[in-house]
């Protein structure tokens, strides 16, 4: 059964007070507590098992590669992928990066179209600029309906007989919509078409199943879904990664290399992996996704729908809220209050105890949208409870936003 | 420290420098102006500082652009505090501001209305606001003195 409570208490986090009060995080769209199975998995490798993988004959280092294997074996079980198609990153916009130089550049010519969203991340964005820049091919940006939301239909009217690759969010970060994902790979492949997700925002909320949504790559980062920093996941489809060239070269991807230049990869997914893996990120990772094994994906989706619901509910009745993603399945809430700056309200959410995230979200494309310079954001993961949502709605009533500022 | 305000005045005082600047200006002859643009990269703000200089007095110093409540007050009041005082003494304010800013002893008569942000340290998140237009003009003061130095 899904306790909240119970699953509180594995998170050291929620002893922390902020501004001596405390602390609500609703900003788990930037990033999430981590459970302490994750932190004492990262101290295991610190503490008892230090030693690099690949590269010695002792038990350590047999060890250590054991859990990696094993990491990779349980996030292909995860997404419903193959463990050779499991990259090993240090977070989406690393895995992005490697797509976009290991396959854009080598695959995309002059006058080849790459169709993005203008909801999109900064990493799903810049990485395509600098690829059309080198490659001569050209971006497209795809456009949204006026609430916010990416269509097939749109997609069809943007796609060209140019076009080559569709970089998309499987759920923008600002708006929480999710994106028709499966219809568009169909229609993608249809025209030869392949489609590069980014995941960030929807792994670790959803079922994912990479072979049902027959998407080519995905990209995702652990530390929103309970992990570590710096560890991430590209996913690629097997034949797509044997195509694939490496980004980073150096030691732990090549076979051989001799005086020659004569040089032999590995093979995936270790070619994309150049460097020492951070190992104690791997650990985490595992016991993160075990974490979240555990509780069962399709429980974290229902209750955080019900979460947002409740809070939905609540933040419509304050006349002076403005919610501009209504409709949005993921959980997620961009809002605004009437008169206030965003950062100001969410200065004054600081001073009662409670994190959002104020600003553009690294979307910046998107104001001319929004019509709006700024946006609060409040994002829920599965800890969070209605208790909190309420200790929100309260602070979002109070309207002397300055108080944080007077000399008391 | 600031025993003098109330609340409601500085609320006041933030207020209408927010709502009704008073150095807040659309510039159309910029060429005649020392221009300096400022953006936080964790707040909105983006903001231009235009400055005008007689031999050592400041002639003009307005502002522009998009800005919370805090940029918005705080680079407006300096503003004020500035016009018609010379380099140097612009700078002692600016730098008395600073110290107030970060929690140190300050000269309070001189900051005059700004001694409103005396509590701003308080919001950690919110220090880059306070003092990004006070930044702006103090490297524009000193890169003009390097300028007639070298």
């Amino acid at each position: 059964m899904f306790n909240v409570n119970e699953i509180r208490k594995k998170f050291p986090m929620f002893k922390v007070k902020m501004q001596g009060k405390r602390l609500v995080f609703f900003d788990n769209a930037a990033t999430t507590f981590k459970p302490i199975t994750v932190i004492n998995n990262i101290n295991k490798y610190y503490v008892l098992q230090t030693s690099n993988s690949q590269r010695g004959d002792y038990d350590l280092c047999y060890n250590v590669d054991k859990t990696i294997l094993e990491t990779r074996g349980l996030v292909a079980k995860f997404i419903n992928a193959k463990t050779e198609e499991i990259i090993f990153t240090s977070g989406t916009t690393m895995s992005i990066n490697l797509v976009a130089f290991g396959y854009g550049m080598y695959f995309l010519k002059s006058g080849d179209e790459i169709l993005l969203t203008e909801a999109e991340h900064a990493s799903n964005v810049l990485p395509w600029f600098n690829i059309a820049k080198i490659t001569g091919a050209k971006i497209k940006f795809i456009p949204l309906t006026k609430d916010g939301r990416l269509t097939i239909k749109n997609v069809k009217k943007t796609v060209s007989k140019n076009t080559k690759i569709i970089a998309i969010a499987l759920v923008t970060n600002v708006l929480g919509f999710y994106v028709p994902i499966k219809e568009i790979t169909l229609f993608a492949h249809s025209k030869n078409i392949i489609v590069i997700g980014d995941g960030a925002q929807y792994v670790p909320h959803k079922r994912t199943n990479v072979l049902d949504l027959d998407i080519d790559f995905l990209s995702f980062s652990a530390h929103k879904m309970c992990g570590p920093t710096g560890i991430g996941i590209l996913y690629g489809k097997k034949m797509l990664l044997e195509k694939m060239n490496p980004f980073l070269t150096g030691g732990g991807m090549n076979d051989s290399f001799d005086i020659k230049k004569n040089v032999v990869y590995l093979d995936p997914p270790e070619k994309f992996e150049a460097g020492t893996l951070n190992i104690a990120g791997i650990f985490g990772l595992k016991a993160a996704i075990e974490f979240l094994m555990k509780i069962g994906m399709k429980n974290i989706e229902e209750y955080e729908k019900k979460l947002r619901c409740y809070a939905i509910n609540k933040m419509k009745k304050n006349k002076n809220i403005v919610i501009y993603n209504m409709g949005a399945e993921a959980p997620i809430i961009t809002f605004n209050k009437k008169n206030v700056f965003a950062q100001d309200e969410a200065t004054f959410l600081n001073s009662r105890g409670i994190a959002v995230r104020s600003g553009k979200h690294c979307a910046k494309m998107l104001d001319a949208f929004l019509k709006v310079a700024a946006t609060l954001r409040v994002s829920f993961c599965f800890y969070n409870t209605t208790e909190e949502i309420d200790i929100l709605i309260d602070a979002l009533k109070e309207d002397n936003f300055l108080d944080v500022y007077y000399s008391k | 420290m600031s025993t003098t305000l109330s609340n409601e005045m500085i609320k006041q005082i933030m207020l209408d420098h927010y709502q009704n600047p008073t150095y807040k200006k659309k510039i159309s002859d910029r060429q005649n102006y020392i221009v300096l643009h400022a953006r936080s990269h964790n707040c909105i703000d983006n903001i231009h500082i235009y400055l005008k200089t007689n031999n050592n007095i400041i002639q003009q110093c307005f502002w522009d652009g998009e800005a919370c409540v805090i940029t918005a007050s705080s680079t407006d009041i300096m503003c004020g505090l500035v016009i018609n005082k010379t380099k140097k003494e612009a700078c002692q304010i600016i730098e008395e501001y600073f110290k107030m800013i970060e929690e140190k002893k300050f000269k309070e008569d001189i900051l005059q209305e700004a001694i409103v942000f005396v509590n701003v340290s308080k919001q950690l998140a919110r220090v880059k606001c306070a003092t990004i237009g006070f930044n702006a003009l103090y490297n524009m003061i000193k890169s003009e003195a390097e300028k007639n130095n070298a």
